[in-house]
């Protein structure tokens, strides 16, 4: 019975359930806002219509996606006072600037201009109005930012000083802790990220439509712009990904050993990077592995004879440093995900790139497998996103904080596990219910396709897009 | 004034906005029973907040957040105590977030009835548990001597704080109805209108009986006697301007009302903000449950730049949807567009 009432087992199910749970639609929003806007965009200078079919027609997408990301976004903002208070009091004086500057700056932004977008096609200038969706796009990113360098604080403390009479991390210097080393990489490799994902469903729908020989004068480009943005955005993401390595080698090199399940501290050659491994479950001992020599070295380093510490040499820095405990997280979720993560995004590259080729000239490929792998874009862009995340979140345990608090730690003392058991019951289904909601309305809107070109009005002679009402 | 106190005041601003500006969203969403009679006039009252439910809702992030920023220790009490009832407040928000968008995606009218029931439901909810919430922060709970709440749930549901909580529900009711009539054409307006008179009655007895008692809390201090009784002539005002149909008169007033009213409570608190009821000497004060000086320094420049910018283009939207929604309208609005909303993204 305790066993399953143990308040922080479920605080940190919850956690993790319900962020993920909000990152399945944060990356869509930012990938599909900044993409709605580029048609948007290209309406406004080129007046075809078919842009403006787009941008309606992507536009519906992200916002059924929207609304998903703002009611789960709350909850978020909300659970670490209800789940973490101890954490909440530890880190509150440093790490609740970042999240009122992101209520302050992005989230009332955003929230406005949405608003201003979605119900002024007839009531604002057409430029004004193209500038919503902008000003939207912009909110949405620099929301990203803050959460990052909140979330980059817990990746390295930066910024802080530790104040031992009231027990608590103290901010003494924001520019440090907004210019954290850890953030200036994530925030590019996640906003990449988004538009890999993005790009993925702008892929996935307009494969769907061509697969079947229709909408083709709207998807035709659709498909140009996804494949184009795929491969950008995925170039970008690994240069950031490869500078993010670099920051985590500095900063938790544990995380890195157990990206890699290596054991023993390893050199040059030595420091191989392993494709795929076959081991025992825990990863503790390896059966069978094809690896790539020095590639490790050159993720951790930057050079071909760099040494990557090993997991019981960390460990037993750790032990010195931190007194007795267990610093190594779940090796075989760290060691797949990171996999994963990187395999999904090359693949993901390589599919674009053949696809554009592919598709060359105004070629449309006759086979069907073509167009059944394309379908894939979309999940499996947005499940490298994930198990990145769960490689970054996991992989900083046990810490919360590196270095200064445990998650252990950090949980609420005052709740019990039935109460955090029936919250967490409640999210499940709600959410659970709710993603099959979504999921069959996006089905239904993107199979659906654009609509109708709409007619010129009789008197003006220009395209007035229809307006909005709930 | 110093950092601290000053922060307890924005935080106060900021539940003023949120209160004001939800609430009569949360008011719109109750009305839906009593004024839509058929879709139309369903689809003509969600849309008379479609555009800034939103942004009104985002103010409940940002107080949170500037909580978390400038009171971690509050923040950290506050919402680990309430757990239960914050759970319901964050489920209903969450099932009335996504109905105003989901609402329109379909045509049957079995799936307009579902989600017309979750609008209701998660707008009824957290009017009337905001108010549990904050009547119970006023009046005190049980905290141990490291401001952990140590009381249940139900201990939540005491009389006064759920006095407070139907106040808090009546209040935003009436609110709604009075921001319908002003933001609607037709027969409706006129019968939100009616439909606020009749509210109204019972909303100033029971929002009396709640500052009364509350006096009581506050031992009858004078910033909060002036403020509670302003609340309570503002709210008459808001009544006796509906019933002359002056309805941007009577908004106003209902506005000021709920500010007050707000104000009120803040007043009764300080300097404390999370007063323990079984010790005085656990309770949480400004001075004991505030950041540091350099991070209010920093939130302060942040506010300071930031929050007229932010009432200058919300105040703005307002303007760009200051036109009413009627009948008419709606059925304009979805003529042009043959397949009804689903199409006009
Ligand atoms: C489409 C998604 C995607 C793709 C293709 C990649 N990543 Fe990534 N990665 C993420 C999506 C992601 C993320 C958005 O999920 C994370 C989680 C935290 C973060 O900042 O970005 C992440 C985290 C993350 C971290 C952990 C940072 C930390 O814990 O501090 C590292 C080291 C990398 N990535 C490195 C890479 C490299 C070297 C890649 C390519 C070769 C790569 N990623 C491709
Ligand atoms: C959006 C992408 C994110 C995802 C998918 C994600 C996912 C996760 C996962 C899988 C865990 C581990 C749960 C466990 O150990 O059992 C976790 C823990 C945690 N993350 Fe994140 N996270 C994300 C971003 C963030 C951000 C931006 C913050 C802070 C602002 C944050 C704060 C935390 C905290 C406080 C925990 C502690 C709970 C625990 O360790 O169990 N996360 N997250
Ligand atoms: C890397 C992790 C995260 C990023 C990049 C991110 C970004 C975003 C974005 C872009 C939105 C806009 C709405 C949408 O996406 O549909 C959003 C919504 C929201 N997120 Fe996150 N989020 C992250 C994780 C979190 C966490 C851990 C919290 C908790 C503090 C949080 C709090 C919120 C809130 C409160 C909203 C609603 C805002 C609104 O009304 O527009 N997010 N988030």
């Amino acid at each position: 019975m305790n066993e399953i009432l143990d308040p922080l087992a479920l605080a940190r199910w919850q956690f993790g359930l319900t962020t993920i749970y909000h990152f399945l639609f944060v990356p869509i929003t930012i990938g599909m806002v900044t993409t709605t806007a580029i048609f948007q965009t290209a309406w406004y200078r080129t007046g075809q219509v078919r842009y403006l079919q787009l941008t309606k027609f992507f536009g519906q997408l992200f916002l059924i996606n929207f609304a998903m990301g703002v009611v789960t976004g709350i909850v978020q903002e909300f659970q670490f006072g209800m789940n973490w208070s101890d954490y909440s009091r530890f880190v509150g004086d440093v790490f609740g600037a970042p999240l009122a500057f992101e209520g302050l700056l992005a989230f009332f932004f955003e929230a406005t201009f949405i608003g201003l977008w979605i119900f002024g096609w007839d009531k604002l200038p057409r430029f004004l109005h193209l500038l919503t969706i902008w000003a939207t796009a912009f909110g949405s990113i620099l929301s990203a930012y803050f959460i990052i360098a909140a979330n980059a604080f817990m990746q390295n403390p930066v910024g802080y000083e530790m104040n031992v009479d009231k027990g608590r991390a103290e901010l003494v210097d924001i520019g440090a802790l907004l210019t954290n080393p850890v953030a200036l990489a994530a925030f590019p490799h996640t906003i990449f990220a988004s538009f890999m994902v993005s790009a993925g469903l702008i892929i996935t729908v307009a494969a769907w439509h061509l697969a079947r020989n229709q909408h083709l004068e709207t998807m035709r480009p659709a498909l140009k712009l996804g494949l184009w943005m795929m491969i950008i955005a995925g170039v970008l993401t690994t240069v950031f990904g490869d500078q993010l390595s670099l920051a985590m080698v500095a900063t938790q090199p544990m995380k890195m050993a157990a990206a890699e399940a290596t054991y023993q501290t390893v050199c040059g050659a030595q420091a191989s990077f392993s494709l795929f491994t076959l081991g025992t479950p825990d990863g503790t001992s390896e059966l069978f592995s094809i690896r790539v020599p020095y590639l490790l070295s050159l993720l951790s380093t930057h050079t071909f004879d760099g040494c990557v510490e090993g997991i019981n040499d960390l460990q037993a820095q750790y032990i010195e440093a931190f007194g007795p405990g267990d610093y190594t997280p779940i090796i075989w979720i760290t060691y797949w995900s990171f996999r994963w993560m990187i395999g999904l995004g090359l693949l993901h590259v390589f599919v674009a790139v053949v696809g554009l080729w592919l598709t060359r000239g105004g070629r449309h490929p006759k086979s069907k497998w073509v167009w059944k792998a394309a379908i894939w874009a979309f999940p499996l862009s947005l499940a490298a996103m994930i198990v990145g995340w769960v490689f970054t979140e996991m992989g900083r345990q046990p810490w919360l904080v590196f270095s200064l608090l445990k998650t252990e730690d950090g949980v609420s003392p005052g709740v019990s596990g039935l109460e955090v058991l029936i919250s967490l019951i409640a999210f499940t289904l709600i959410y659970g219910i709710l993603a099959v909601v979504e999921f069959k309305l996006i089905k239904k809107a993107a199979q659906k396709g654009p609509a109708d070109a709409p007619e010129p009005h009789p008197e003006t002679g220009r395209i007035e897009p229809s307006t909005t009402v709930y | 004034m110093d950092l601290a106190t000053l922060w307890f005041w924005i935080v106060a601003a900021l539940f003023v906005g949120y209160f004001i500006l939800d609430g009569f969203d949360f008011g719109v969403g109750m009305t839906l029973p009593f004024l839509g009679k058929d879709d139309l006039d369903r689809r003509v009252l969600i849309n008379t907040i479609g555009p800034v439910w939103d942004l009104n809702e985002t103010w409940v992030i940002v107080a949170g957040a500037c909580l978390f920023a400038a009171f971690p220790e509050w923040y950290a009490t506050l919402f680990s105590g309430f757990y239960l009832a914050l759970l319901l407040i964050l489920l209903a928000l969450i099932l009335r977030g996504v109905s105003f968008e989901y609402r329109h995606q379909r045509p049957e009218s079995r799936w307009k009835a579902w989600f017309d029931g979750m609008i209701i439901v998660g707008s009824a909810v957290p009017a009337l548990l905001w108010g549990v919430a904050f009547a119970n922060i006023v009046q005190g709970v049980p905290l141990d001597a490291d401001h952990n709440y140590i009381g249940t749930f139900f201990d939540l549901l005491n009389p006064y704080a759920l006095l407070g909580g139907v106040t808090t529900l009546l209040l935003f009711f009436t609110h709604g109805a009075v921001f319908i009539s002003l933001k609607t054409a037709g027969d409706i307006r006129e019968r939100a209108r009616k439909l606020a008179v009749k509210s109204g009655v019972v909303t100033i007895v029971v929002a009396a009986s709640f500052l009364v008692w509350t006096a009581f809390l506050a031992e009858f201090s004078v910033a909060y006697l002036v403020l509670a009784a302003l609340a309570a002539v503002a709210l008459i005002g808001a009544w006796l301007f509906n019933l002359r149909g002056a309805e941007g008169w009577s908004f106003s007033f209902m506005a000021a009302t709920v500010a007050l009213a707000v104000l009120a409570l803040f007043t009764a608190l300080f300097p404390d903000v999370m007063p323990a009821s079984n010790d005085p000497a656990n309770s949480l004060t400004i001075a004991n449950a505030s950041s540091s000086e350099y991070t209010l320094t920093v939130m302060s420049w942040t506010a300071l730049v930031f929050l007229p910018l932010i009432l200058l283009y919300q105040g703005w939207t307002y303007w760009v949807f200051r036109k009413r929604v009627s009948r008419a309208s709606i059925q304009a609005a979805t003529g042009a567009a043959p397949a009804g909303a689903a199409q006009s993204a």
